[in-house]
């Protein structure tokens, strides 16, 4: 029996308990690239999720009709063709923000976090829980996408979505704004959230300690099955 | 159903179902992003020859040129597009010239992919600046780590002295061949 989980945590799972970025380390070659701004982030996130939402409607609700063999193939033939659709829009009507883009729109095709959460979830749900999913994972890369943009543009440029926020005599980091400060920004990051969910971790394992200590073996076992 | 059948027709059916849908936005994006385009080059025209009312483009070239008139219709001097090799890839750049091609009038970069930080100071000011009224023969020159003492040469950025000596050189190639296109009457 599939375990049945509520809406709400169906949503916020994406955003932290299997974040994409900082807890898959999924789509990273992305984040890496584009990451140079907020703004950039912001952009990328947008994008990825309009194309992760729009596939995972489209590829939960013909689930039933796709044959096996082929799932990746018609998983990748759909997901490139939302993928040219933004391209195309991005060029007729934001032409700014893709020429800052570049070539990583394009490459949203092969960006693992869409093509998995297609083969993890879409294809085993209904559309509304594929929607869903697709919403709390595209914003939980959308989130991890404009933290990275914005610790390196405040310290390589001075700036958060272009306003000034550190005043002139600040001199700005420039390797946080080459490829580097990516890869030091990511790894510390990553770094951060681990240390903080081993310390939650811990608590929680001495409070049930300290619980089990104060009300004895059956009764906790008991609390458990009502839970 | 045959498995067979099924996977020919539904993965046959999505591919036709995407291009159809593909064709469709590619018709309405393609006019708006060739607009763009347009209208990128033409903002660009005015902002590197300030003085000119009306341009119009050079034919059989071999590269992008244009012409541009003032406000009583003359021809007031040229505008050039020109790319070469900069320090990591290609650099794009436009500039405008005087009537005789002596004076550079100002220039602009349209595309680079230079070190953020240091070679991307191309695009900015004060390296920018010094190609304003820059003359142009022989040829434009760079000098490093000291102020320009002749009215054609340039100071280099320091720390992408590459990037500054490709940009002089684009310029030099772009402005060469234009002369060249003058003196057999390419421009009449």
């Amino acid at each position: 029996m599939k375990k049945q989980v509520t809406l709400s945590k169906e949503y916020l799972k994406g955003l932290w308990e299997s974040n994409p970025v900082l807890k898959q380390l999924l789509g990273l070659c992305p984040i890496l690239a584009v990451t140079v701004s907020a703004i950039n982030g912001l952009a990328m996130g947008l994008a990825a999720t309009f194309v992760l939402l729009m596939a995972s409607l489209l590829i939960s609700s013909i689930r039933k009709i796709i044959p096996s063999q082929v799932r990746i193939a018609s998983f990748i033939v759909i997901i490139a063709t939302f993928v040219t659709i933004v391209d195309l829009v991005m060029k007729a009507k934001f032409p700014d923000l893709s020429k800052a883009l570049g070539p990583f729109i394009p490459l949203i095709v092969v960006n693992c976090i869409i093509l998995g959460r297609q083969e993890a979830f879409a294809s085993k749900n209904n559309p509304g829980r594929a929607i869903i999913d697709a919403l709390g994972m595209g914003s939980g890369f959308t989130l991890a996408l404009i933290i990275l943009g914005g610790i390196r543009e405040i310290i390589g440029s001075r700036t958060f979505f272009g306003f000034q926020v550190l005043p002139d005599q600040f001199e700005p980091w420039l390797i946080m704004i080459l490829p580097a400060g990516a890869f030091l920004t990511l790894g510390l990051l990553l770094g951060a959230v681990n240390v903080y969910i081993d310390r939650k971790k811990r608590i929680e394992h001495e409070s049930i300690i300290a619980h089990y200590k104060r009300v004895g073996r059956e009764e906790l076992i008991e609390e458990l099955e009502v839970k | 159903m045959n498995k067979v059948t099924q996977m020919l027709l539904v993965l046959t059916s999505i591919g036709i179902i995407s291009g159809g849908l593909l064709a469709l936005v590619s018709g309405w994006a393609d006019p708006l992003i060739a607009a763009n385009q347009k209208a990128a080059t033409e903002a660009a025209i005015f902002r590197v020859q300030p003085e000119a009312k009306n341009y119009q483009t050079v034919e059989n070239s071999g590269f992008e040129l244009y012409k541009v008139m003032n406000d009583k219709n003359e021809n007031s001097g040229y505008v050039l597009v020109y790319e070469g090799n900069g320090f990591s890839g290609k650099i794009r750049l436009i500039a405008g010239l005087s009537e005789d091609l002596n004076k550079i009038s100002s220039i602009e970069i349209l595309d680079q992919v230079e070190t953020p930080g240091l070679g991307t100071k191309i695009v900015e000011e004060p390296f920018r600046s010094q190609f304003i009224k820059l003359e142009t023969n022989p040829k434009i020159e760079w000098k490093k780590g000291a102020e320009p003492t002749k009215p054609n040469e340039i100071q280099t950025i320091t720390g992408a002295t590459i990037s500054s000596k490709a940009v002089v050189s684009i310029l030099n190639e772009g402005i060469s061949r234009l002369k060249k296109l003058r003196d057999n009457g390419g421009l009449k």
